[in-house]
């Protein structure tokens, strides 16, 4: 499996949800699990995803993402997940 | 599965608190370029390592891109350039050559620093050896991109003191050729005692004759993430602060392991170690002045400021050890005055004296480092002052190292200024008695007793 961290900062508003999934959906990325939370008054969302079925490569992919947050006015930022479970899991 | 919260956590140290992987260090063994002429020594270096780091620079920014951490420096060390060049250099112009070739190369393959112009010469020197000091000045003036770095002393072998009093002169004349750009090529210059062989950090990088053909070996970096931990606990007591410091550097340092891991696999080039290193920029919130700050002090060089460097040098390597297969190089906290915001604010408004650094070395990595003093500082009193602290560390069993930049033209009360990374200093004031027949005597100070410890 490839594990991607994808994580979304920014303001609330309507539409962001489907448009990152939308582009995932299109791109055969899976999404593994979903979280969400408030901080310091700004929108986090948490998205584990799977890019083993995807045709795009990693670099392509995430830097899509982020004109798709930038369009949108959020941060959107793509990340392999080995650097946080080696920070948080022994 | 991963918690949002701790997904939030990695990313704020990333983003907000410098947190960043200091460099990835190639270190490639020079001893096979050996050769029957110079232009042959020469080629052969050349060739190897524009072949074995051809791809160092991008699997780097391949890695910095899909983990979302910044990984400052790609780097290259070598074997020591004095043992290379020693069959067929016959003069120190010879060895410039060699530089220039070294720099050559850094250029083709994109490293900012090429490490290992260096000689190991804690009990002596061979006519190699000296031409190879000898050529510093030029070669460091005449290049970009070399680091240079000269090994006088060991606890195993005591200081050679011709060695201090030759690199004494040369660091002047280092001074006096650069000094257009406020002598900057003894920015790129280190005297060392007990240096490490797989140092990753610049200027005293060197490939150690001890290591193999090439290996990875990675600088994590982070007191901007530590000194952001210390301000949650604020009046804690020192478990409290102790325990924060060791997770925080825990946390570091397996990021350090995944980046020196991941760069070994796709360079197909083993892993050496991980150096455990507080190590500060100009940037502020990544400065370990700071984080004596936080500790409970005014600035740095106050009372207390060794206690509170010992505590927090040695909390960062017990939390580093765990994270890491392999621990090495310097590790510890680095104090460089100009590349660290707050250190430069306590040098300059007289907090931080030469002689409390000097103290400060006793306690953590490395030394004296990137200070600036007056450029009619004497060659005996520059010898002087690297004297003393490589008896620190040959007594002390540790690495130190000095690297000091007498700036031409310029006095005290007024800045030198480096730029990049290398940051700016203000000129502190040097002892101005003089050493000058301590200095001129020959020959070498014995090693030291390694019992009756008192």
């Amino acid at each position: 499996m490839n594990k991607t961290i994808i994580t979304v900062i920014g303001k609330d508003k309507v539409g962001i949800m489907a448009k990152v999934c939308n582009y995932l959906a299109n791109n055969q990325v899976n999404i593994l699990d979903i979280s969400q939370t408030i901080v310091s008054g700004f929108f986090n969302m948490m998205m584990v995803a799977d890019m083993t079925g995807s045709s795009k490569d990693f670099n392509v992919l995430a830097s899509e993402l982020k004109q798709i947050g930038e369009e949108i006015g959020v941060d959107i930022r793509t990340q392999k997940a080995a650097i946080f479970d080696r920070m948080h899991r022994l | 599965m991963l918690d949002i919260k701790e997904v939030i956590e990695t990313n704020t140290m990333i983003m907000e608190n410098n947190l960043d992987v200091r460099t990835i260090t190639m270190g490639i063994s020079l001893l096979d370029c050996n050769g029957a002429t110079l232009d042959e020594v020469k080629n052969k270096i050349y060739n190897k390592i524009t072949t074995v780091a051809k791809d160092l620079v991008k699997v780097g920014k391949d890695i910095e891109s899909e983990l979302g951490i910044p990984i400052v420096n790609k780097r290259i060390s070598i074997t020591p350039i004095a043992l290379v060049g020693g069959s067929v250099c016959r003069c120190p112009e010879d060895f410039v050559e060699i530089a220039k070739v070294l720099d050559k190369a850094a250029v083709t393959v994109g490293v900012n620093f090429i490490g290992g112009y260096s000689a190991l010469v804690a009990k002596g020197m061979t006519p190699a050896d000296e031409y190879l000091i000898r050529s510093i000045p030029e070669a460091l003036s005449s290049t970009e991109r070399i680091c240079s770095s000269v090994v006088v002393g060991s606890t195993k072998t005591g200081l050679d003191m011709d060695a201090i009093r030759l690199v004494g002169q040369m660091i002047k004349r280092t001074a006096e050729l650069t000094k257009d750009n406020d002598s900057l090529g003894c920015a790129k210059f280190v005297v060392l005692c007990n240096a490490p062989d797989d140092n990753p950090f610049m200027a005293g990088a060197f490939h150690g004759v001890t290591e193999g053909d090439a290996i990875i070996n990675v600088g994590v970096s982070g007191p901007g993430v530590v000194k952001a931990a210390l301000e949650n606990i604020k009046d804690a007591n020192f478990e409290v602060l102790c325990e924060t410091i060791k997770k925080t550097a825990f946390k570091i340092t397996r990021v350090g392991q995944l980046v020196a891991q991941e760069a070994s696999k796709r360079l197909g080039v083993p892993f050496g170690i991980i150096d455990l290193s507080l190590a500060p920029t100009p940037a502020v919130g990544d400065s370990v002045g700071e984080v004596l700050e936080e500790i409970g002090l005014e600035y740095a060089g106050a009372p207390g400021t060794t206690a509170a460097l010992a505590m927090l040098n040695d909390q960062v390597k017990k939390g580093g050890i765990m994270a890491s297969s392999y621990v090495g190089g310097l590790s510890g906290a680095f104090i460089p005055v100009s590349e660290d915001q707050r250190m430069i604010d306590a040098a300059s408004c007289g907090a931080l004296t030469l002689e409390k650094l000097e103290a400060m070395t006793c306690v953590c990595s490395v030394g004296l480092d990137m200070i600036a003093v007056p450029g009619d500082t004497k060659e005996s009193t520059l010898s002087g002052i690297i004297a003393d602290e490589m008896a620190l560390g040959m007594v002390n069993q540790k690495t130190t190292a000095v690297r000091i930049i007498p700036v031409i033209g310029k006095d005290v009360g007024e800045q030198a200024v480096f730029g990049g990374l290398l940051g700016y200093a203000p000129i502190m004031k040097v002892n101005p008695y003089s050493c000058d027949k301590f200095i001129s005597r020959k020959g070498r100070i014995p090693a030291p007793i390694h019992s009756f410890k008192n």
